[in-house]
């Protein structure tokens, strides 16, 4: 079983007390009615889907009921970090080199 | 069958009577007002249970507090909120009616709490208490002693959490 950070409950639990919550990051735009339908189509429908690192929301219902962050590479699964809601995309690279 | 389960000691499940129960939302900035009007200050991190006299707090969530005391305190607790409502926005909700309360206790108490909780048991000590789920149904386990636990369960999925525990009970009691 995955094991999750959470970064409220500072704690690191089973994946069975969170849920999933799509692609993190995604802004909704100020003024929808001035976007094309173009535009429109891909703040909602599309999403990056990269093979590697991927920034997605999550959230630990079973738990302190809180969404936060993580970067999760969906190749090997692994979750690489996790953070806060409203906090920046961490720099990986930089935290890497750190390690 | 009934006798079989009172031939087994080392688990024993209780249904307890209800309590009176409440859901606190507040801010930081009202955090020690709120605390102040039960008579007790509001415990911080998640799992945290502070206690006074038969009440007890426990901090489910960054800004998000359960409440339980004996039930002739209620209408008190939502007396003594309503006066500080202006003055330190926040959210009371009673939710006495929501969950049953079961008691597992015993020797063998951890071993049954893991047939439907995936968190790593040993790291919840005594006195603290998490929302965590059981089998598919969110509870509140507390944590009472090393081998004492509460289960407060959604009524709906009662029936459920209660079957699981008795089986897990007799499959115990049978030396699986
Ligand atoms: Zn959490």
């Amino acid at each position: 079983m995955l094991l999750i950070h959470c970064p409220y409950c500072d704690e690191t639990l089973p994946e069975l007390e969170f849920a999933y919550a799509g692609e993190a990051h995604i802004e909704r735009p100020k003024d929808p009615s001035a976007l094309s339908d173009e535009e429109w189509r891909d703040f909602l429908f599309i999403r990056t889907n990269p093979k590697g690192t991927h920034y997605e929301r999550w959230r630990h219902v079973h738990g302190c009921a809180r969404y936060f962050n993580a970067a999760r590479d969906t190749v090997s699964d692994k979750f690489l970090t996790t953070y806060r809601a409203g906090e920046a995309r961490p720099d990986l690279d930089r935290k890497e080199a750190a390690e | 069958m009934t006798n079989q389960k009172h031939d087994f000691p080392w688990v024993t499940i209780e249904d307890l009577a209800p309590d009176a129960r409440f859901s606190l939302r507040v801010g930081e900035a009202g955090r020690d007002r709120a605390g102040l009007t039960l008579g007790l200050s509001l415990p911080t991190g998640v799992s945290n249970v502070v206690r006074h006299g038969e009440r007890a707090v426990v901090c489910l969530g960054p800004d998000e507090w359960l409440v339980t005391a004996p039930e002739g305190e209620r209408d008190a607790i939502v007396e003594a909120f309503a006066t500080i409502y202006d003055q330190t926005p926040h959210s009371l909700v009673e939710i006495s009616d929501r969950e049953l309360t079961y008691r597992i206790t015993g020797p063998a108490a951890f071993t049954l709490m893991t047939i439907g909780c995936p968190r790593d048991l040993s790291r919840l000590t005594p006195g603290r208490a998490v929302r965590t789920v059981f089998d598919g149904a969110t509870v509140i386990l507390w944590r009472d002693a090393e081998d004492a636990f509460r289960l407060d369960v959604w009524r709906s999925f009662a029936p459920h959490v209660r079957d699981l525990l008795d089986t897990g009970r007799a499959e115990l009691a049978a030396g699986l």
